[in-house]
């Protein structure tokens, strides 16, 4: 009797001493109540001593998303100053990560897609360079299945040819840079098809200084496509967009204000 | 693996008491409108598949044939084909003779199971995609509609009509293969009133849907509808129409989508800004907008801002 109270207290104990663990040096009050936030603020930022949720940092999508596949988001973080990079991810999921995002000279506000795998809190957590965090937040409901089926190229003949096909351009006159490049983007969850993803993408001058430069992870859509923002009349002429896959492809592609089709 | 499809089936079959209550909620209020010589109309919600309406949001066609009644799609559930046959037996104590789909749609089909054993009619392409797309529609149904849904099934139509003159139980139509919602949209048009049962070709003040959609190809059959100079329209969704406004409306609605899009690509939006956009008047009275915009900026985009932007190596 007297060992089984010893055995239920010492566990108590354990699991009292996990709980406190696990939680994350500065615990937040998630406006979202979705269960994961505290999870993801440990091992996504690596438990950062000064975050907040902050209104200023805005996302924008459909309440409900119409294709898993391509999930369209606008992370606007323009109202907090000095942002160094901002870390797109979704609570639920077989990968939180989406992607990293460093604004570089561009604005901190950028247009993206992504597969859904269920409906889930989606975060923007941005990361100013004195070391402070801003999260945002917005919930996407979802049928699901994004992230584990095979991408649309494992089904057609021709997607080597395509491979890390560019299409894009600039509008100076309002600071835009829209660029889609062609890949796959193979969840490395469909059943018998390996990773297969864009790692490093990244738009630059002609003279190798980064303008804007993204970390992508394997949630981001398939031929992943963006609009990055810039001061109006910041653009110089051309600008060369430069990327690699895990393996081993290089991208590389130049954006101007040229003729559309 | 339990779904959400088998936990319905099972609690389906559990002697529970709330479950009379429950379906005496849950039950369709068909109502069949008489608009020409042996023709009645099911009117549809304008709204979006919903609990409140549980999926009876399209227009049903009930025909006076030789030895029945020829219906014209089948709605969204067993639970609504059943519906149907109540509904045609107070018309016409023989019920049902003959069944076609317009096309694969699950709005359009998804009652076919209760017509187990009369024919049901389709053009070859609508068959081979409620093959191929069937199931996954079933699934998002069941996501949105959930208890409406209990004990529906995947049953495509089972007999195959070209174009051309038709005689359905006895009564003739000029069948009009065509396509552009769909990968196959059949019109029909009935040859004793002159009335086109356009299926969703055609959308009278509810936004047409474009999850399967080519935009071009659509523009051509409202043109061959058009030609046909119907007496009335019974377009898929919506109000039943003798001006032919509803042709009109839609073929305004689809190039004002194509070039809204077109015109995003060129100027550097995303999807998001897109969406966001207002409509105009005259579209943003229609029913299920803005969703319906929005769905389709998600279904178009991607392949028109590839046509747009050049390549950039």
């Amino acid at each position: 009797m007297f060992l089984r109270t010893t055995l239920v207290a010492l566990l108590g104990l354990f699991a009292g001493a996990a709980f406190a663990l696990d939680d994350p040096q500065t615990p937040l009050t998630d406006p979202m109540q979705s269960g994961m936030w505290d999870y993801h603020q440990k091992g996504l930022l690596g438990d950062p001593a000064d975050i907040r949720f902050d209104d200023r940092v805005v996302l924008r999508a459909p309440a409900s998303a119409e294709d898993s596949l391509n999930v369209p988001l606008l992370v606007d973080a323009t109202a907090i100053p000095d942002v160094k990079r901002i870390v797109i991810s979704a609570d639920y999921g077989p990968i939180p990560h989406i992607l990293t995002y460093y604004p570089e000279q561009a604005d901190a506000k950028l247009s993206l897609r992504f597969k859904i795998d269920q409906a889930t809190a989606i975060r923007a957590s941005v990361e100013t360079h004195s070391g402070t965090w801003h999260v945002g937040s917005i919930y996407i409901d979802a049928a699901g299945g994004g992230c584990t089926a095979a991408s649309h190229a494992y089904a057609s003949d021709d997607w080597e040819e395509k491979l890390g096909e560019v299409h894009g351009r600039l509008w100076s006159a309002t600071g835009r840079a829209r660029l889609i490049v062609d890949h796959p983007m193979d969840t490395g969850l469909a059943d018998g098809i390996p990773v297969f993803i864009i790692q490093d993408l990244s738009l630059q001058r002609d003279d190798g200084t980064q303008l804007a430069r993204l970390e992508l992870a394997e949630p981001v859509n398939e031929d992943p496509a963006f609009t990055f923002y810039f001061a109006k009349g910041a653009l110089p002429a051309s600008v060369k967009v430069v990327g690699r896959d895990n393996n081993g492809n290089r991208i590389r592609g130049v954006l101007s204000e040229g003729e559309l089709n | 693996m339990l779904t959400r499809r088998t936990t319905l089936g099972l609690l389906a079959s559990l002697p529970l008491a709330p479950r009379a209550f429950a379906q005496a909620r849950l039950s369709y209020d068909l109502v069949a409108k008489p608009l020409a010589d042996g023709i009645w109309m099911v009117e549809g919600a304008t709204d979006y598949f919903s609990m409140q309406n549980g999926g009876a949001i399209v227009n049903i066609t009930l025909i006076k044939g030789d030895t029945g009644l020829i219906l014209i799609d089948t709605g969204s559930s067993r639970r609504y084909g059943e519906a149907l046959v109540t509904l045609a037996r107070s018309l016409d104590l023989r019920g049902i003779s003959t069944v076609v789909n317009t096309h694969h749609h699950p709005d359009h089909f998804f009652g076919n199971q209760v017509f187990a054993g009369t024919p049901i009619f389709a053009l070859g392409e609508t068959r081979q995609a409620a093959l191929t797309e069937g199931e996954g529609f079933a699934d998002n149904m069941y996501r949105i509609l959930g208890d409406w849904m209990r004990g529906t099934e995947v049953v495509p139509p089972t007999d195959v009509i070209a174009g051309g003159d038709l005689r359905l139980d006895g009564r003739d139509f000029l069948a009009l293969p065509l396509g552009g919602h769909t990968v196959a949209d059949l019109a029909l048009l009935d040859r004793r009133t002159g009335t086109l049962i356009a299926g969703d070709l055609v959308f009278h003040d509810r936004a047409p849907t474009t999850p399967s959609a080519d935009l071009p190809r659509w523009q051509n059959a409202l043109d061959a509808l058009d030609a046909q100079n119907p007496a009335l329209i019974l377009p898929g969704h919506g109000p039943a129409d003798p001006t032919g406004a509803s042709i009109t409306q839609t073929r305004d609605y689809l190039h004002w989508l194509d070039t809204t899009l077109r015109d995003g690509a060129r100027s550097g939006l995303d999807m998001v800004e897109l969406m966001d956009s207002p409509l105009p008047e005259r579209f943003a009275a229609m029913g299920a907008q803005p969703q319906e915009y929005q769905r389709s900026v998600t279904h178009l985009f991607p392949a028109v801002e590839l046509e747009e932007l050049p390549r950039g190596n």
